[in-house]
């Protein structure tokens, strides 16, 4: 049995705080179609297929080297799956 | 003499590392059988052929995991600091908000203590070294989460009622027999379905509904440390979540039959964790004076949205269908705060936490999210509980209520489609008869009564002369108790501290 993904939303929420700033702006600038929710402490980026968090956009930003690993510092909740976590990025989608 | 030539050692990339130093400190067992060495990962039925294909998409070393653990510590403590050094509980937006605070020091941090040891069993004896190690870290996490809520919450402690005897309450109170009756269920189950129910139900389905609305409303509250530990524990919660649908799909992929045991499972457990959190429902609609979000908007935001139009359609591929109680869950999102609050009013004079009728500025936030329910709750409930407060009183249930045998919640809920008929459903296991709240508590029994006769419900255990006395004052000094932590919010111990404390420095200012 195959069923075929229908694009559906995945998203992250993050703490909306300066240390995460650069990696909200790297995401917004690396992912056409985002929506951007904001709520206290928190803010909620979601987007349909697949999102995607480069290290060198973070890094350009932040002016200094990020290990994607410190991306957990950031990230409060998820949906959708990690497809991929290497060192140069990280990938939100749904597998099926 | 020739020197051989050495390149230099190039850095190994995350997959290099994880698999280098989690993956390759594995080895086969010569000498002892493997079933001896894991004896616990075959009773439940689970078939598992290769579990090398166990994915660990976070892919930690123990340098990374102490790394990052450390930072978020470092971080979370200079925030209490702060906020102790600078009185920060005088600028709570008001001192009944604490209330929400209580019940969750009450029952949570034991909970958390308990998925810390169980989550050290399946470090220990799940066959693969990726399953091990992910839930290794999930273990450390959890103890980090019980001692940081503790150390958080143990400020108010100092100024508020209520938080003084958490752990004893936890074992004791009726209200707290719900959290502790459900991490009790999980922990006797096998370490599969210990994954299924705390892994994936609990943590990837419905985690997000506890902790994020919730933190945030205390960020809206002017609840700094709540909010920082939270937003830290929600951090390690990514990589729960992650290890729950591992597990889940991993299982899936490793054999068919292991279908239908799994989506017996996630049926059984969503409900449990459903019927927990219905308890979040009441704390988030009723005790935060400021609210980011309604319940409602919550379950649709976080469990329809993600879950259901989300994760579900992924797990279609395998054959797995949505939860079978989800509907009756859907149709209760108007009306469950409202009946958890009405129970917790009535019953808040056997509680350590205080309760009051929503003001003038509670009920137009209600009426507007809402607008068709509040109404009717408000005329048949809160309008009564007023007029008695108008003549000199307040309500409170002289009696004992009956319990779900399942979710151990007061029975409470209502028929499907009928806010105003009273839900009961019963089943006969050996003669005896078991009451429930819901189709879903009934048919967790119907499946596995041998377990749930066994339950120890707070109300049965009073009549049976087992918590300290038959009296109401017997039983509240048996819970632990002190004057000021039980009743009515307005007039209490906490309102007249919090009022002096806020006219003193108007005088000084
Ligand atoms: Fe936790
Ligand atoms: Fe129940």
């Amino acid at each position: 049995m195959s069923v075929v993904a229908a694009p559906r939303p995945v998203g992250v929420d993050l703490q909306e705080n300066e240390e995460t700033r650069a990696i909200v702006e790297a995401i917004e600038a690396d992912n056409d179609d985002l929506t951007v929710r904001h709520m206290p402490g928190i803010v909620r980026l979601t987007k349909e297929g697949q999102l995607v968090i480069n290290q060198e956009s973070v890094e350009g930003r932040l002016g200094r080297p990020w290990e994607t690993h410190e991306f957990q510092l950031a990230m409060i909740s998820y949906f959708g799956e990690f497809v991929e976590w290497d060192d140069d990025r990280i990938v939100i989608a749904w597998k099926h | 003499m020739t020197v051989p030539t050495q390149k230099p050692a190039r850095k190994l990339t995350m997959q290099q590392r994880y698999a280098a130093l989690t993956h390759d400190l594995d080895w086969d067992p010569t000498y002892v059988a493997e079933e001896e060495i894991y004896p616990f990962t075959t009773f439940e039925g689970i078939k598992v052929h290769d579990w090398s294909k166990w994915e660990d998409p976070f892919r930690l070393t123990v340098e990374a995991y102490n790394k990052y653990q450390a930072e978020k510590d470092r971080r979370l403590y200079a925030v209490l600091d702060g906020f102790a050094q600078s009185q920060g509980q005088l600028s709570l937006t008001e001192g009944r908000y604490m209330n929400a605070m209580k019940i969750f020091l009450q029952g949570i941090p034991s909970g958390e203590y308990q998925a810390h040891r169980n989550f050290s069993h399946l470090a220990r004896y799940f066959n693969g070294p990726g399953a091990r190690f992910a839930s290794l870290c999930q273990s450390m996490d959890e103890l980090r989460h019980a001692q940081t809520e503790i150390h958080t919450l143990s400020h108010y402690n100092k100024y508020f009622g209520g938080m003084h005897d958490w752990n004893k309450m936890s074992d004791r109170v009726w209200y707290l027999s719900v959290p502790k009756s459900f991490f009790d269920d999980a922990g006797t189950a096998g370490p599969f379905e210990w994954l299924i129910a705390i892994g994936f139900s609990f943590e990837y389905l419905l985690t997000n509904l506890l902790f994020v609305p919730f933190m945030s409303g205390a960020a809206f509250n002017g609840d700094l440390p709540t909010m920082t530990f939270g937003f830290s524990a929600q951090s390690d919660e990514s990589r729960h979540m992650t290890l729950g649908l591992e597990g889940i799909k991993f299982m899936l992929e490793q054999d068919e039959d292991n279908l239908p045991i799994v989506q017996a499972w996630l049926d059984k457990w969503f409900w449990r964790g459903y019927r927990l959190i219905a308890l979040v429902a009441g704390m988030m609609d009723y005790m935060l004076p400021k609210r980011v979000m309604s319940w409602k908007e919550a379950f649709e935001l976080y469990f329809e949205e993600q879950m259901l139009n989300g994760l579900f359609k992924d797990l279609e591929y395998y054959g797995i269908k949505p939860p079978r109680h989800v509907q009756w869950a859907i149709d209760e999102k108007e009306i469950l705060s409202h009946q958890v609050y009405w129970v917790l009013y009535q019953f808040s004079h056997a509680a350590a936490f205080t309760t009051t009728i929503p003001n003038e500025e509670d009920q137009a936030w209600l009426e507007s999210a809402y607008p068709e329910t509040w109404p009717v709750f408000k005329s048949v409930v809160w309008d009564k509980a007023q007029r008695v407060v108008d003549s000199g009183g307040r309500y409170f249930n002289p009696g004992l209520p009956q319990l779900c045998q399942i979710c151990q919640i007061p029975m409470g809920f209502t028929e499907p489609g009928n806010p105003l008929v009273q839900c009961q459903r019963h089943s006969i296991y050996e003669g005896e008869r078991y009451d429930f709240c819901s189709d879903g508590c009934q048919w967790i029994f119907d499946r596995e009564p041998e377990k749930y006769v066994q339950a120890w419900l707070p109300v049965h255990q009073i009549y049976q002369g087992n918590c300290g006395g038959p009296t109401l004052p017997d039983v509240a000094v048996w819970y632990g108790l002190e004057p000021g932590d039980a009743g009515e919010y307005i007039g209490s111990m906490d309102h007249q501290d919090w009022l002096k404390w806020h006219a003193s420095s108007i005088k000084e200012g």
